[in-house]
């Protein structure tokens, strides 16, 4: 048996964590930027429709 | 009152999967062979499941696409798909990590793991390839093409381990030399647990699909005016 077993269980078992987290917060960004974009576009228009 | 049915359920997968790591880690005992690194397995499998199910559920999409010309079924199949990326590189790394202990190499190219790899490959080709078409539904199109082309690799990848003669151990919740007991009940308690907050994820996803079809559709209005 490898002398570093436990130390590999735990960078398998963080990395698993860490990619779940990672995704997670990427996609929360991703969400931020997008609500931005379509607040700047929906202001755009109604700009536009007014003038 | 989206919002709160994601926060409930993400709320809900992070304290499962809290739970579940406290009995991986304190309550199950060491493997009498491979010692504690066998504890990967708990997420190891349960993160293939998942990715099975999210995959599943984009082909079934991607179908529905191509027969109701919907954008909405290519944006539940390309959330779904993203998602299970995420869930694949989980059981991809996690699998190098174990080899690298179990076996004493990070990789070999053996049929589950160069199955496992292509199917990887295939789904993250289908994500960039979603990035080089500008049109919605002539990347819908394709996209939904090649998703069902992908799909095909599934199978490969879940019958290898007994099509072939692998280097990866034969299946281990069924069959002979099965594991039993809490150790199998662990790998089933976290499987529910990564499945919520694979729904987190995807539920996200598809909001945002659902933004960025208005998005496109306020820029056409913009040329316009």
């Amino acid at each position: 048996m490898d002398s570093r077993n436990i130390e590999f269980m735990f960078y398998g078992l963080a990395s698993a964590w860490v990619i779940l987290i990672g995704y997670g917060l990427t996609l929360l960004v991703r969400e931020r930027k997008i609500d931005d974009e379509l607040r700047r576009l929906r202001s755009l228009v109604e700009d536009r429709e007014r003038k | 009152m989206r919002k709160t049915v994601i926060t409930v359920m993400a709320v809900l997968g992070i304290a499962l999967l809290l739970r579940n790591l406290h009995v991986i880690l304190l309550e199950l005992p060491d493997d009498a062979a491979q010692g504690p690194i066998y504890r990967i397995m708990f997420f190891h499998i349960p993160s293939w499941f998942t990715a099975g199910i999210a995959l599943s559920l984009s082909l079934a999409a991607s179908v529905m696409y191509l027969i109701k010309k919907d954008l909405r079924w290519d944006g539940m199949a390309v959330a779904t798909t993203e998602v299970a990326v995420a869930f694949l590189t989980i059981g991809l790394v996690t699998g190098s990590i174990w080899g690298r202990v179990a076996w004493g190499i990070w990789w070999t190219w053996d049929a589950r793991l160069t199955s496992a790899f292509v199917c990887w490959l295939l789904y993250v080709g289908y994500l960039v390839l979603r990035t080089a078409i500008d049109e919605p539904t002539q990347r819908a199109r394709i996209s939904a093409v090649l998703q069902i082309f992908a799909f095909a690799d599934l199978p490969i990848v879940w019958y290898s381990i007994e099509w072939f003669r692998t280097q990866h151990p034969a299946p281990v919740l069924r069959g002979a030399g099965s594991i039993e007991g809490p150790m199998k009940a662990a790998v089933y308690a976290n499987w529910p647990a990564l499945m919520l907050i694979g729904a987190v994820f995807v539920m996200l996803r598809l909001r945002q699909e659902s933004v960025k079809r208005e998005i496109d559709s306020l820029r056409r209005t913009v040329h316009a005016l």
